[in-house]
């Protein structure tokens, strides 16, 4: 029988421009195949392709390109249409943006039954497929509109509305990007159940880990093309490619601590010299309620107390809303807290004021999720390390310490790359010779390969430095990488803290044990001990 | 009737070819000379009344024809650019200093000062655009100097409602908290950061309310609340040319043409300030 | 379809009309306080004028002693600035806007006569702005790179144009050259058509324009990808999803238009010597007739100010997202 996806020698052309040159690969029925690569690698036209949605001006050629035996380059827009949704679902990127906010979310569910007339009753079979996809009250859900759903239900929702005309292949492109741990848990779940009962899924993600847990077999893309393929254990235990063993390689995990990421920064293979120093911010039992109108206090932080000693990194974890980000801002004095006191070199904030309080303020640095927005946008990147230190010689030496090229730094700062931004933020923290940075999700929005780079960069300027971080995070793997202590935060209240080893390799409370339990990645993290550094 | 009052957000995503904005420049040229120096485009006096020459069509030796007086419309049209313009760019000005100043007033004298100055505002956004000047027209006389106040008048809510935005907008953002960070005095951080980015926008929307206001005030000067004849004004050249419509085109057609040709070049540059801001921005 | 109706509950008012209803109220409420300051601030600009608060009232006509007299007791002028300003709020508050002098009538008379001509002239534009923008926006939201920018060029021309001149040119061509529609003061239809063009070009330029560049901007979003993925055609797609989206700038730009149709409507009347509102208060500005200036720009700030009330609280029923607070 011949397989239920046939792709060969497919390309997709913008313009003339290629997005994908030549890629081949199949899926068969119930199996989970996974295109994995970074930004522009061309992975997710090269799914759509399989739907005829690849976009305005998109030329699609391919040697084959068949679905169950029906060669898709021949069909005309009805046939399209008998295809979409239901013989291919397709859960895209974006669960917020990807429902309709103006109605309700069972209106999208029963958009597919309607259009393929596949029940007679409407509704008993939306809140079946809603109850099927793990959404509680299907019944309340159905009635109301995305934005008033947490992000698991509406990607949850988002998938009942892909597997609702019941197709026979589902498409889920980054289905847990911006999801926390434990809900991504879930969700990847609710897919590997999917196709246990039969669905073939064809999975596009940036992330390794994910990949490796869910998928039979996988293709590693890179500029539109597949430089790698196999089953997962295989490709990740023995990358024949040097781009998969770059990326393998740029996974921060507990396996990789102590070593460089990207490989950009030999001096990061050399042993860590730090010892950590006095105590420079210590923190007693800060409690912050924020009041919305017509709704429960929300508790930021109930009762955090910790220390931050000079030239350590001190890494706080948490699921969003647990207030990880409140006591960052507590720390540089920008939330006043309503009881308990935040303490830098001995004075809390509360006791600084005038040019006393901006003297202090200079000595402890942010750094942003979003580099861009922190920057006047007026600005070239030179000027804007320029504003946090006058002194041009100093300012050249930190822009080479974090990898920015003269050539760059003239020119306005939404000009770079993402990666490229970061550094640049990281330059301007610097350039006010802090003793401390707190860093609030500051890889989050990066690619992996990238933000190996930072987070390299990172560990080289603090190595060099002796600067102290704060590094908040949602993601265990690279806390456990950079951090040498942990706060484990949850509903404005640390459940746990101590050294990064002993916190996230052996947890002890329940919570803890949850969030760890929750990371992907066990098939990577085996792969990875057994692989070979650079 | 589009007064700058009233004026919706102008919509983005125009890309203007180079082409079009050298044109408008160069419109914009001639009609500043017109305003400044008319005697370089012409040497005949526009109140000169020819009465061998009343109501003669366009021909070589007046370009425009001549109205029912025998003034020649060339030299009408180029010395009325002065006072069209003028009211239109007073009005803005003044609107501009009122929104920036008030704007920022609201935006800086916290919960109580914002919500009595919002409150002020919307009473005066009640009265649409153009009765607004008839109001003060009534009050004052109708003149050049009304129709500017009562346009400025009516503008100043709008810009001031943008201003107030944008420096509650700036002041929030994360580079103005970074700047803070620095250790920068306050004041400073204001000036350096929150006024320049916060007042781009409004002088942006500026340049293409400057286009509705020339439309406001000709059509003022139409209906006769401009200023007093013999002035030349295109407004009430258009006016005066209404009643000859039945026997002459070309009193109704130039000064309208002159006024479409400045707004359109007003419009032009205003949009591709705007553009070049938000690429600035985004 | 009907099988979403079959779940029967017992009648009753569910708290989201309540919801509703409490918005509609509040923007009301806010409304009228809006106009409360509107009438304040006559109020103090007919003291600010020049000369005796009767002068003005009685736009400096010949008066006699007992017109005179009656003025003062209707506004109580003789007694405290006080007193005066809960008098003058009271009257204004009944619907009683005053005389006026110089036409020897009641304001509220005087206005009401016009009243029909200007409205007659403004519905007439409504519905050709409604009709026309809908018809060029999904024309001109092709995806032709040259017909978007020749519909957009058109519509910055447009705008360009002062409505009056328009009118002119309307007038020399049609009525003075070619002789389709009459010339100046008819009160059949055939007279409308050229003032509701003229008046209907700036709101239909604008209109097209926000609610192609909806409709351009919504085919972009990642939920149209989602609902072609579900096999749904292009029609149902703009139907159930894309017009939506569109529309919802468009409603914030309805108070907008009413503005400038006030506005607007004064002037093209002039231009087309129609009778209506416009006239009136031409000749009441030229005459310096206070009362009358005042009746029409209050009237015109309550429809305005209204409009505005129920648009804010069409918006908000529109998008299920602005309802959270």
């Amino acid at each position: 029988m011949s397989p239920l996806v046939r792709v060969r020698d497919l390309v997709v052309a913008f313009g003339g421009r290629p997005a994908v040159r030549g890629v081949s690969f199949d899926v068969e029925r119930g199996q989970v195949v996974a295109l994995v690569g970074e930004s522009g690698s061309g992975k997710s036209v090269t799914a759509r392709s399989l739907l005829g949605l690849c976009g305005r001006g998109a030329v699609v050629e391919a040697d084959e390109l068949a679905f169950d035996g029906l060669d898709l380059r021949s069909l005309g827009e009805r046939q399209w249409r008998g295809l979409r949704g239901r013989r291919v679902g397709l859960v895209a990127q974006d669960a917020l943006g990807s429902l309709d906010p103006l109605r309700r979310v069972g209106a999208e569910v029963a958009e597919p039954l309607r259009e393929h007339r596949i029940v007679d009753r409407v509704r008993p079979e939306v809140l079946r497929l809603l109850a099927d996809a793990g959404v509680p009250e299907p019944e309340v859900r159905e009635r109301q509109w995305s934005h008033q759903l947490s992000g698991g239900l509406r990607q949850r929702a988002l998938i009942a509305t892909a597997l609702a005309a019941r197709p026979e292949l589902l498409i889920a492109d980054e289905p847990t990007t911006a999801l926390d741990a434990t809900v991504q848990k879930q969700v990847l779940g609710l897919l590997r159940a999917k196709a246990a009962a039969g669905t073939a899924l064809l999975l596009i993600s940036h992330d390794l880990a994910v990949v490796a847990d869910l998928a039979d077999y996988v293709h590693v893309m890179k500029d539109g093309a597949v430089v790698e393929h196999g089953v997962p254990a295989d490709v990740l235990t023995n990358p024949r490619h040097p781009y998969t063993r770059a990326l393998l390689n740029a996974v921060p995990t507990a396996e990789r601590r102590g070593r460089g990421l990207s490989g950009t920064i030999p001096a990061l293979d050399q042993p860590d010299r730090r010892v950590p120093g006095r105590e420079l911010i210590t923190v007693t039992d800060v409690v912050k309620r924020y009041r919305v109108r017509g709704r429960p206090p929300i508790t930021a932080a109930a009762g955090v107390s910790f220390t931050v000693r000079a030239g350590e990194t001190l890494g706080i974890v948490g699921e969003s809303g647990s207030g990880k980000s409140t006591v960052g801002r507590m720390l540089l004095g920008l939330v006043a807290p309503d009881s308990g006191a935040v303490e830098f070199d001995g004075v809390p904030w509360s006791a600084r004021a005038g040019a006393e309080r901006r003297a202090a303020r200079r000595r402890i640095q942010m750094i942003y999720q979003d580099p861009l927005a922190s920057f006047d946008p007026r600005y070239t990147g030179r000027q804007i390390v320029t504003e946090a230190n006058p002194d041009p010689e100093r300012v050249a030496e930190l822009l080479r310490l974090v990898g920015l090229a003269e050539s760059q730094v003239d020119r306005p700062a939404r000009e770079l790359s993402g990666g490229q931004r970061q550094r640049l933020a990281i330059a301007r923290a610097l350039a006010a010779d802090p003793a401390v940075i707190v860093c609030d999700e500051p890889v989050s929005a990066l690619d992996v390969s990238i933000q190996a780079q930072v987070l390299d960069v990172l560990v080289d300027a603090q190595r060099r430095l002796g600067v102290a971080y704060v590094f908040i995070s949602h993601d265990l793997g690279v806390v456990h990488h950079i951090a040498d202590r942990v706060l484990v935060m949850r509903d404005g209240a640390v459940v746990e803290s101590g050294s990064a080893t002993a916190v996230l390799a052996e947890p002890r409370h329940q919570y803890t044990k949850d969030l760890v339990a929750a990371v992907p990645g066990t098939v990577l993290r085996q792969a990875q001990s057994v692989l070979k550094p650079g | 009737m589009v007064t700058a009052l009233d004026t919706p957000t102008p919509v983005r995503r125009v890309r203007i070819p180079r082409a079009g904005i050298a044109a408008a420049l160069v419109v914009l040229a001639v009609v500043a000379i017109a305003a400044l120096a008319p005697g370089l485009l012409t040497g005949v006096d526009p109140n000169h009344a020819d009465l061998g020459a009343t109501l003669r069509p366009p021909d070589w030796d007046h370009w425009f024809g001549t109205d029912q007086n025998g003034r020649d419309l060339f030299a009408r049209v180029a010395h009325g650019a002065g006072a069209s313009v003028l009211i239109g760019l007073g009005a803005t000005g003044l609107a501009l200093l009122g929104g920036i100043v008030i704007g920022t007033l609201a935006a800086q004298t916290g919960r109580w000062g914002d919500e009595i100055i919002s409150r002020l505002l919307d009473v005066v956004l009640a009265v649409p655009g153009l009765l607004l000047v008839f109001l003060v027209a009534a009050v004052m006389g109708a003149s050049g100097f009304t129709a500017t106040i009562g346009l400025a008048v009516g503008t100043v809510p709008g810009f001031a409602r943008v201003v107030r935005a944008e420096v509650l907008r700036v002041r929030a953002s994360t580079y103005v908290e970074a700047a803070h960070g620095l250790g920068h005095p306050g004041p400073r951080v204001v000036l350096v950061h929150v006024v320049p980015n916060a007042v781009g926008p409004v002088f942006a929307l500026a340049t293409v309310s400057l286009g509705a206001m020339i439309v406001a005030s000709s059509s003022l000067s139409f209906v006769g609340l401009g200023p007093k004849p013999p002035t030349a004004e295109w407004g009430a050249m258009l006016a005066a040319g209404r009643d000859l419509a039945s026997v002459a085109w070309w009193p109704t057609v130039f000064p309208g043409v002159a006024i479409t040709l400045t707004v359109l070049a007003v419009t032009v540059l205003g949009q591709h300030l705007q553009a070049r801001f938000e690429r600035r921005t985004v | 379809m009907t099988s979403l109706a079959i779940k029967s509950e017992p009648r009753r008012v569910s708290p989201a009309a309540v919801r509703v209803l409490r918005v509609v109220a509040v923007r009301l409420l806010g409304a009228v306080g809006v106009l409360v300051g509107a009438a304040t601030a006559t109020f103090f600009l007919i003291q600010a004028m020049p000369g005796s608060t009767t002068d003005v009232l009685l736009a400096r006509t010949q008066a006699s002693p007992a017109v005179r007299a009656q003025v003062i007791a209707e506004y109580r002028l003789d007694d405290s600035l006080f007193t005066q300003f809960f008098a003058y709020l009271g009257k204004l508050a009944t619907g009683d806007f005053g005389t006026s002098f110089v036409l020897r009538r009641p304001v509220w008379d005087a206005i009401g006569t016009q009243l029909p001509r200007t409205l007659e002239l403004v519905a007439a534009t409504l519905v050709l702005t409604v009709v026309a923008s809908v018809v060029l926006a999904v024309i001109g939201a092709g995806r032709r790179r040259w017909a978007r920018s020749l519909f957009s060029g058109v519509e910055g021309l447009i705008v360009a144009v002062p409505p009056f001149w328009l009118g002119l040119v309307l007038l020399g061509v049609f009525s003075f050259s070619l002789h389709w529609f009459p010339a100046i003061g008819s009160s059949d239809f055939s007279g409308l058509v050229l003032p509701a063009i003229a008046l209907a070009a700036h709101p239909v330029a604008v209109v097209t324009r926000v609610l192609r560049e909806g409709l351009l901007r919504t085919l972009d979003e990642p939920f149209v990808l989602a609902a072609r993925a579900r096999g749904i055609s292009e029609v149902a797609l703009r139907a159930r999803h894309v017009l939506r989206h569109a529309a919802l700038p468009v409603t914030s730009l309805l108070g907008w238009i009413t503005g400038s149709l006030i506005g607007g409507a004064v002037i093209i009347e002039i231009v087309f010597s129609r009778q209506g509102v416009g006239r009136l208060l031409l000749s009441a500005v030229q005459n310096k007739d206070m009362p009358l200036v005042i009746g029409v720009v209050l009237l015109a700030a309550t429809v305005f100010v209204v409009v505005n009330a129920l648009v804010d609280a069409a918006a908000w029923l529109l998008d299920p997202r602005t309802r959270e607070h």
